[in-house]
């Protein structure tokens, strides 16, 4: 989008006059009405909530041609009114971040590096060796009771997962017979 | 949480121990200040002077470790000062209960304790016990055997001199503590308890908690606006993660994992369905059989017949503890084989981890399910390491961030909040709701062809609407972990809530605590039934996905003097969309608030037609209030801590490993002898590793860890974000000025902090934040250091884990971070 010089003067000024009444103290409505009504936005607005910490702070995502081009607090959520901290101020890079993860990959036994995987062929080679840790170290029954558990597969995390996700994983792993099953919330 | 974020505001005192909130949940700090504008007064209490301090009223210094002295000692100033709510304590809590004759407490022991098996037998400690099996009552509280008396005679060894001698707090500050913190004891004043990590990563951490529940019960400031005692969660979704149960000893919803011996679903339900004989106990967990079939239902549909027993034999039975540390013991010992971490950097946030990070190189394969490479994703090239001699298989999956996927976190208030996928993720990075359905489909597909007890894989539901793609509908799994009919007329249709499931296979709930999370749009009410991405279709139903809600409540609307921050169509929280739990003790007989300028909830005689109902929050337990208008007791109510089989809490708990009331001992390593008894450290714990104990003489110096606000947990998301790491790019040790002069350290500096278990390099932050603290005299100096680095990411540094211990609390098994012996040392520069 091309801005006159005029018309660029009279965007940031407008902006500009809300967000100094505001650190005055007179009158919050005009940032918020900015922030919830998008009136100054090129894309839709995605809610969603924080990764970080318990509170649970609500932030809104930007979205222009599929591109998150922006994160900030929800100025409507109950908790926050529109505050982040360091870490939600900084969420934008979790999701733009060339170091982010884009391939599978995988280290062989002595290997000194990774090589990539196709998805198939990693999810196949790992649910081999599972089945074969499980069928290995299966214990049916223990001084004759039925006790139908692995010994040899262990499960950690779930407290950065969604909630929905976290029962799969619970329904999964002990549908699997596991029982080192454990996460964050131990230590 | 007992209450939740917002409903801070209405607390006349705030006490922050064993957090350090405005630094770790720095939006809590909102519904502080708006308490401290409307009047209340900020407590801090902690080893440092943190930036939590920085915004209280009144701060007092405690060593790391001594928790239980310092709260006990506060327990004793309101007993002794009779800053007690009798009506309260006398109702609402076991105050009134006769203990056993048996019962006994000397030279740091209760009654039963084993010393050759380290562990007690709880049977000394039951309840005396009527002919109808209710137990004894002494409404008067004079009783030598009542659990009140019982207290204060517990308690009243925990004078003002020992606990400062103990703790090493400054008498004045202390005396401040303790009198402003049972002012509010009065009906009409609230106190709330913020803790964290600070309270519960001790060996005696369970009993750190009871100590704040014990006080806070004597106050009267349990299920009251603006009261509670309040766990300050780390993670956005450790309340979910551990509502599913990802942990060993439970199953979701909090039902019990079942042990070898129970092996049959009768003897699993006789075993763990809590009985009472009291009438007016509602006793909620009398329920569990029906929760335990829906689980069964959930997982394993029509296979899961009452013929069968719902399928109970294909639930795993582990014997045994297979927390986190036995966890790593087991992996070390070459047991595990194989392990699966989704979002989890054991490496960096495990005790002992140097150990740890050894331990993997023992796993046959390894497969983290992460944003970025990990510390222990790519433990096999750490520094020191050569990869040629670790034959760990490893596989790393790329995974979906939180903004990239659909789905729902619940917070530390206990409010379920959905989120929407902004944006696809990068690459070929998947939601982990994708990585374990095709997971799932691998070993369905493998186990059609035989393997080991095949048919717990073979026939596990998993129907949910799975695409071509192998995305399964996360709309789907929200609906099942709230339940629906599975049979008869209703079949397909959500459950209402959780009074309506049953154990005889006709509904299913994945995690019953979550009933009524997910309704059918012909149960909804109110702004719910509004259009909005909250209106859903599941299995051709028309749904509303409650956690998905964004309806505000309008100020105007609020009754008079009712609390403000209810929200209920805002997200949905459990159980029931309960806001604040244990809500029925804000009231009294008559149903009326004990404080009518925040009332929770009340009962109004004029509604339902004259009836009389409820308004306000959803009362925890919907029963009529205790006595009739007439001041004649209602047979039809019930005694308001429903969970409890005796109807009421317990200042006096007899289900805990390590005694029916807190008592102070001192960290496994500890600079000074235990002063309250010759017990030196809590005598239920495992010892894994004896020989790594840190003597005295040798590593003199008290340290505990903690975390920045600019990093999160062990470090992966923050570590690799550019603005994070510029803000806080290095590990730091802070030390007093008085330690740092003796040791010639100065800000800056490269430092070398030691333990019995390993060493770490930092740099020196000479701080007055700490100070030495007076201990039986004596000086003792305490650092501490935050733990998020590792050698993975773009800022690296030593873990301070490689200090810590493997030794976990006597209840939980939460290792023991937070008070350790170590000694610091300036690195001279060559």
């Amino acid at each position: 989008m091309q801005l006159s010089r005029r018309a660029f003067l009279a965007t940031t000024g407008a902006a500009g006059t809300g967000t100094l009444l505001s650190f005055l103290g007179l009158n919050l409505r005009p940032t918020r009405v900015y922030a919830a009504q998008g009136a100054a936005r090129r894309g839709k607005v995605v809610t969603t909530i924080c990764p970080f910490c318990g509170v649970g702070c609500g932030q809104i995502a930007e979205v222009v041609d599929g591109q998150v081009v922006g994160i900030e607090g929800d100025p409507d959520h109950p908790i926050n009114e529109g505050a982040v901290c360091s870490k939600g101020a900084a969420l934008y890079q979790i999701h733009h971040n060339d170091r982010r993860l884009r391939t599978v990959r995988y280290r062989k036994p002595g290997a000194k590096a990774w090589e990539e995987l196709p998805w198939d062929r990693a999810l196949k080679m790992i649910a081999e060796r599972f089945k074969k840790t499980r069928d290995e170290t299966w214990v049916g029954q223990e001084g004759g009771l039925t006790v139908n558990r692995t010994e040899g597969i262990a499960s950690l995390g779930g407290a950065a997962l969604d909630t929905e996700e976290c029962y799969l994983l619970s329904k999964m792993m002990r549908g699997a017979g596991l029982v080192w099953i454990e996460h964050q919330a131990r230590i | 949480m007992t209450n939740h974020w917002s409903d801070m505001a209405h607390a006349d005192v705030v006490m922050i121990c064993g957090s350090n909130a405005v630094e770790n949940h720095p939006i809590a700090s909102r519904w502080i200040e708006r308490a401290k504008a409307n009047g209340a007064v900020v407590l801090s209490c902690d080893p440092r002077y943190t930036r939590t301090t920085a915004f209280a009223d009144h701060y007092c210094k405690m060593r790391s470790g001594t928790d239980i002295a310092f709260v006990g000692g506060m327990i004793n100033y309101a007993l002794q000062n009779d800053r007690v709510n009798r009506e309260y304590v006398r109702h609402y809590t076991n105050a009134t209960f006769l203990v056993n004759p048996e019962y006994d407490f000397e030279a740091g022991l209760f009654a039963g304790y084993d010393a050759g098996k380290r562990a007690y037998d709880a049977s000394k400690w039951a309840y005396e016990l009527d002919e109808q099996g209710v137990p004894v009552r002494d409404m008067t509280m004079e009783h030598p055997r009542c659990v009140f008396q019982l207290l204060k005679k517990h308690f009243a060894r925990y004078d003002m001199d020992t606990v400062c001698s103990i703790t090493g707090a400054p008498r004045e500050d202390y005396e401040k503590i303790c009198d402003v913190f049972t002012s509010t004891w009065a009906p009409d004043r609230v106190a709330t308890w913020l803790y964290a990590m600070g309270t519960t990563q001790h060996t005696h951490g369970t009993q750190n908690i009871r100590t704040y529940a014990i006080l806070q019960l004597l106050l009267g400031n349990i299920g009251m606006a603006g009261g509670g005692v309040n766990a300050l969660r780390g993670e956005s979704n450790v309340q979910g993660s551990t509502d599913m149960a990802l942990l060993f000893h439970i199953l979701p919803g909090y039902l019990k994992v079942p042990a070898p011996p129970l092996q049959t679903l009768a003897a699993y339900l006789e075993k763990n369905t809590p009985k009472s004989n009291d009438p007016s106990s509602g006793n909620w967990w009398q329920n569990t059989p029906k929760y335990m079939v829906s689980l069964l239902k959930a997982w394993w549909g029509d296979h899961a017949t009452k013929e069968n027993d719902f399928c109970y034999n294909y639930l795993p039975k582990p014997s045994g503890d297979r927390s986190f540390i036995s966890l790593f013991e087991a992996i070390y010992a070459g047991t595990i084989k194989g392990l699966l971490c989704f979002g989890q950097n054991p490496a960096v946030g495990g005790p002992n981890s140097n150990k740890e990070r050894e331990a993997l190189a023992r796993l046959d394969w390894l497969v983290c399910v992460d944003l970025f490479e990990t510390d222990t994703a790519t433990f096999w090239k750490r520094p020191g390491v050569d990869p040629s001699k670790i034959q760990t298989e490893v596989f790393l999956l790329p995974a979906a961030a939180s903004m990239e996927k659909q789905g729902s976190v619940v917070n530390s208030g206990r409010w379920a909040q959905w989120r929407y996928a902004a944006a696809k993720p990068p690459g070929d990075a998947r939601s982990d709701a994708w990585i374990v359905t095709r997971l799932v489909q691998e070993l369905k597909a493998l186990y059609e062809a035989g393997g080991a007890f095949p048919e717990p894989i073979r026939h596990l539901t998993w129907d949910y609407h799975v695409d071509d793609h192998g995305e399964p509908d996360i709309q789907y799994v929200a609906a099942e972990i709230s339940g629906y009919y599975m049979e008869g007329e209703q079949k397909g249709r959500q459950v209402l809530n959780f009074t309506k499931l049953a154990d005889d296979g006709s509904t299913c709930s994945g995690c019953w605590i979550f009933c009524g999370s997910y309704a059918d749009y012909a149960d909804g009410k109110g702004p719910e039934l509004n259009d909005g991405p909250h209106i859903t279709e599941v299995r051709g139903r028309k749904t509303i996905n409650r956690l998905a809600k964004r309806f505000k409540e309008d100020p105007a609307k609020v009754p008079e003097g009712r609390c403000r921050g209810l929200d209920p169509d805002w997200a949905w929280c459990w159980p029931l969309n309960r806001r604040i739990i244990y809500n029925r003790a804000s009231v009294d007989h008559q149903g009326q608030p004990w404080s009518p300028h925040r009332w929770v909830i009340r009962w109004n005689p004029a509604l339902a037609d004259g009836k009389g109902a409820w308004e306000g929050d959803v009362p925890d337990g919907g029963w009529p209030p205790l006595n009739n208008p007439d001041g004649t007791p209602n047979p039809a109510s019930r005694n308001p801590f429903l969970m409890r089989p005796e109807g009421v809490a317990c200042l006096f708990a007899t289900a805990l490993t390590d005694g029916p009331f807190p008592e102070h001992y001192e960290p496994l390593e500890s600079p000074v002898a235990n002063l309250l008894s010759p017990q030196q450290f809590n005598p239920v714990i495992k010892v894994w590793e004896p020989d790594l104990i840190g003597d005295p003489r040798e590593f003199p110096i008290v340290a505990t860890t903690y975390r920045v606000c600019e990093h999160w947990q062990a470090g992966a998301m923050t570590r690799n974000a550019s603005w994070l790491v510029e803000l806080m790019p290095d590990v730091f040790v802070e030390l007093s000025a008085d330690l740092a002069q003796r040791k010639g350290i100065h800000t800056g500096d490269w430092v070398r902090v030691s333990t019995k278990r390993g060493t770490m390099r930092a740099r020196a932050l000479v701080t007055r934040r700490f100070e030495p603290f007076f201990v039986a005299g004596k000086l003792v100096d305490q650092i501490g250091i935050p733990w998020h680095w590792g050698y993975a990411g773009l800022a690296t540094g030593d873990s301070a884990n490689v200090l810590t211990p493997h030794v976990g609390d006597a209840n939980t098994m939460i290792p023991e971070y937070k008070a350790f012996l170590c000694r610091v040392e300036k690195e001279e520069v060559v």
